[in-house]
């Protein structure tokens, strides 16, 4: 056998493995094809959350054990979490390989989801529960949440509908005579008689950081109306504008002052919680979905009859008003539209009808579906806020709703620098420009 | 043996499913991602090229000459700690403890074993300062000192992060070096004690010199993983407060999996890479001597 005669069938080896090698290439990276036509049935109701959220899960298995029990046995619920600051990179892993779940949470950024609407990936709620003949059994208040926060288009359920404001120590205000401030001014005033007898004005966790940002867009709201912060996501005002940095300042004398208690940075959400329901502190800039805490007698030790609700008082000379609530749908989730199969779609409509008054009355959290049944009475406190949510006729966002992913976490991740003195509030609101003008 | 060795298809049949998967596994994912470079985007929205932005980016990013400085910082402090204590440990492993030593060097190496997050969340509560004072704080109190919030402020959380990776790894070190110093002759330490040699002497002229290849393979070591640290800061301060405590690696992630930026997360990436190679060449370069001359 000569040396030529040798090489061929190495040549051959050599041919035949990069052809196996494209083609494991291809099947590993080259993900599932175009999607489009009929969806697949995915067997299971495969439910991804974030961690942290306590309150949709359990629901959806109350749900699946009873009013959707025919669903359950149709297509079972499968449920499985992940921490929420992982959710959006991997809902964006996942979508790239065209591998969603049947059903998922939103992540921390509402411009993730956008990306994934504008990627054909979500399901046209408007359309699908239209079809389903229960599309009147979502709050319009809800849905127009939902539409600012996601593209304009009603591509999330509102699992949760919260607004947000000032949960107070009624005893405390009682004790010193306060009524509920009006304004910056008298809830400044508010805050310094506290310090000064030695109750911590407010409890806020600097570990989580966006307690903080909402009371800087809260001030924003107030003194530069509810636009404000849709300007600086059309380009029409920039962060770095000196009556941005004046809210950031303001809110960051709070923490200068000592009002946001000590070592706010390394206060973790459940503690800063704990701080006003122990008592600790008088109040506490929070979302509605703190209900189900307070209205929790193991967690509130200061009585369900103490705790008050005040929305964000108004800034003296401002173009906002005190009744436009910051308002959110919790953490919001959706459905892949390429496995939105009929059986889904059941689902989805046994969803609808039942869950606003299964999570009213099993967690004490008022969700964006309208409840039809009678439900047992309400603490009063649950009441003023559903009220609250009933009469309100116009809502504004958070700080970071429509900033990008990069932005976003910098805002949370840098908040208690600012209100440690480790950023001025002109660095602070420098850096999430940047982030900002990156895009 | 010779002529299995000496024959193209054994070499191919032996080596070629190795060089497969070696292939697939790690050299195709580093040429896919040096591709990114010159794109932006993310598999969701699409990519589109984007030429030598992505290295201009690079550049003027103060996040990445941030995070730049964080990882040499680390580094270099961490490759110092961990060799000199490992070193400290071997030597009393060897010359103290002797014999008795296996218990000691079990103790110490067992922090090597516990997974990273179980070692973030005990230091955490070390270094806790809110609701309540961890016991380095309550210490701290008992002995007239005020407490510090640990975690809340970048130089101090920077501090933790060196004590708790120092402490979780100074037990590996330490028995590495324990190896190369047990092949020390004993007839040459019984000479150099014949000749009047003691502690110091001994130790300057003696093992010191006979010591340093593996203290070099150490730092080697030493250098490519802290370059690479990641886990330990994220689960013990997921990079913070705020970003003063960010690596590379940890940026790096963020951008491409977080912010959706696959380009510039792989030029980070890249940026790594090339660190890694500097610090490989340089190591390797000055062990081209023989250092034990």
């Amino acid at each position: 056998m000569t040396t030529a005669h040798r090489r061929r069938p190495w040549r051959r080896c050599i041919v035949v493995g990069a052809a196996m090698t494209s083609a494991v290439l291809l099947a590993a990276c080259g993900g599932g094809g175009e999607s489009g036509g009929a969806a697949q049935d995915p067997g299971k109701l495969t439910y991804l959350y974030n961690v942290e959220n306590g309150n949709i899960a359990p629901v959806l298995e109350s749900l699946a054990q009873d009013k959707c029990a025919a669903q359950n046995a149709a297509l079972p619920l499968d449920i499985s979490s992940i921490p929420q600051g992982e959710l959006d990179a991997q809902i964006q892993l996942l979508a790239g390989q065209d591998a969603l779940p049947v059903m998922f949470a939103a992540g921390g950024t509402p411009a993730e989801g956008v990306k994934l609407w504008k990627a054909g990936k979500l399901v046209d709620f408007e359309q699908e529960l239209q079809k389903l003949g229960v599309l009147d059994r979502i709050e319009p208040a809800a849905i127009s949440t939902i539409k600012k926060l996601y593209g304009g288009a009603f591509n999330f359920l509102p699992f949760q509908f919260n607004i947000e404001g000032i949960f107070y120590n009624k005893a405390y205000f009682a004790e010193n005579g306060f009524s509920e401030p009006k304004t910056w001014g008298e809830l400044m005033r508010i805050a310094d008689a506290f310090a000064a007898k030695g109750i911590q004005p407010f409890a806020a966790s600097g570990e989580q950081g966006w307690p903080i940002t909402r009371l800087i867009s809260g001030y924003l709201y107030r003194s530069l109306g509810p636009n404000a912060l849709q300007a600086v996501a059309d380009g029409t005002a920039k962060l770095t504008d000196p009556e941005y940095v004046r809210a950031a300042a303001v809110i960051a004398d709070l923490g200068r002052k000592g009002y946001l208690g000590q070592n706010v940075t390394s206060l973790d959400f459940d503690s800063a919680q704990n701080e006003f329901l122990n008592g600790n502190a008088a109040m506490y800039y929070m979302g509605t979905w703190a209900l189900s805490a307070v209205n929790n007698p193991e967690k509130n030790q200061i009585g369900l009859d103490n705790v008050g609700f005040m929305p964000f008082p108004a800034v003296e000379g401002g173009a906002g008003s005190i009744d436009q609530y910051p308002s959110n749908v919790g953490l919001p989730s959706t459905f892949g539209s390429e496995t939105f199969s009929p059986r889904v779609a059941d689902w989805l409509k046994c969803m609808t009808e039942n869950f606003g008054e299964r999570s009213l009355v099993e967690e004490n959290t008022i969700s964006g579906f309208k409840i039809q049944g009678e439900v047992p009475e309400q603490p009063a406190i649950t009441q003023d806020v559903q009220q609250r949510i009933s009469n309100s006729t116009e809502s504004v966002l958070w700080f970071e709703a429509l900033f990008n992913a990069k932005a976003g976490q910098d805002s949370s991740n840098n908040a208690p620098l600012l209100v440690t003195g480790q950023l001025s509030p002109e660095e602070f609101m420098q850096m999430l420009q940047t982030d900002l003008d990156a895009g | 043996m010779r002529s299995v060795l000496g024959d193209r298809r054994a070499i191919a049949i032996l080596l070629g499913p190795a060089l497969l998967v070696y292939t697939l596994a790690m050299l195709v994912p580093v040429v896919w991602s040096l591709g990114y470079t010159f794109f932006k985007g993310n598999a969701l929205e699409g990519f589109r090229f984007a030429g030598f932005d992505n290295f201009a980016r690079l550049v003027a990013d103060p996040d990445v000459h941030e995070a730049f400085a964080f990882t040499v910082k680390y580094a270099a402090l961490m490759s110092l700690g961990q060799v000199v204590v490992g070193y400290a440990l071997a030597l009393f492993y060897v010359f103290v403890l002797r014999r008795l030593s296996s218990f000691v060097r079990t103790l110490v190496f067992f922090p090597v074993v516990i997974p990273t997050v179980a070692i973030a969340l005990l230091y955490q509560k070390l270094f806790q300062s809110a609701p309540r004072d961890g016991v380095v704080n309550e210490l701290l109190v008992n002995v007239g000192l005020g407490g510090v919030d640990w975690l809340g402020a970048g130089d101090t959380a920077f501090i933790v992060i060196i004590v708790m990776d120092l402490w979780r790894s100074m037990g590996f070190y330490g028995v590495l070096i324990y190896a190369g110093l047990l092949d020390i002759p004993e007839d040459i330490l019984e000479s150099a004690r014949l000749d009047g040699a003691r502690r110091w002497s001994l130790f300057r002229h003696i093992v010191l010199p006979l010591s340093l290849p593996i203290l070099l393979s150490s730092v080697i070591f030493s250098l490519n993983g802290t370059i690479k640290v990641f886990d330990s800061v994220l689960a013990l301060t997921n990079g913070g407060p705020g970003t003063s405590n960010t690596p590379l690696t940890l940026y790096m992630y963020r951008t491409a999996f977080a912010y959706g930026d696959y380009g510039y997360g792989s030029t980070i990436a890249l940026l790594l890479t090339i660190m890694c190679f500097a610090v490989t060449v340089v190591v390797f370069r000055s062990a081209r001597r023989d250092i034990t001359a």
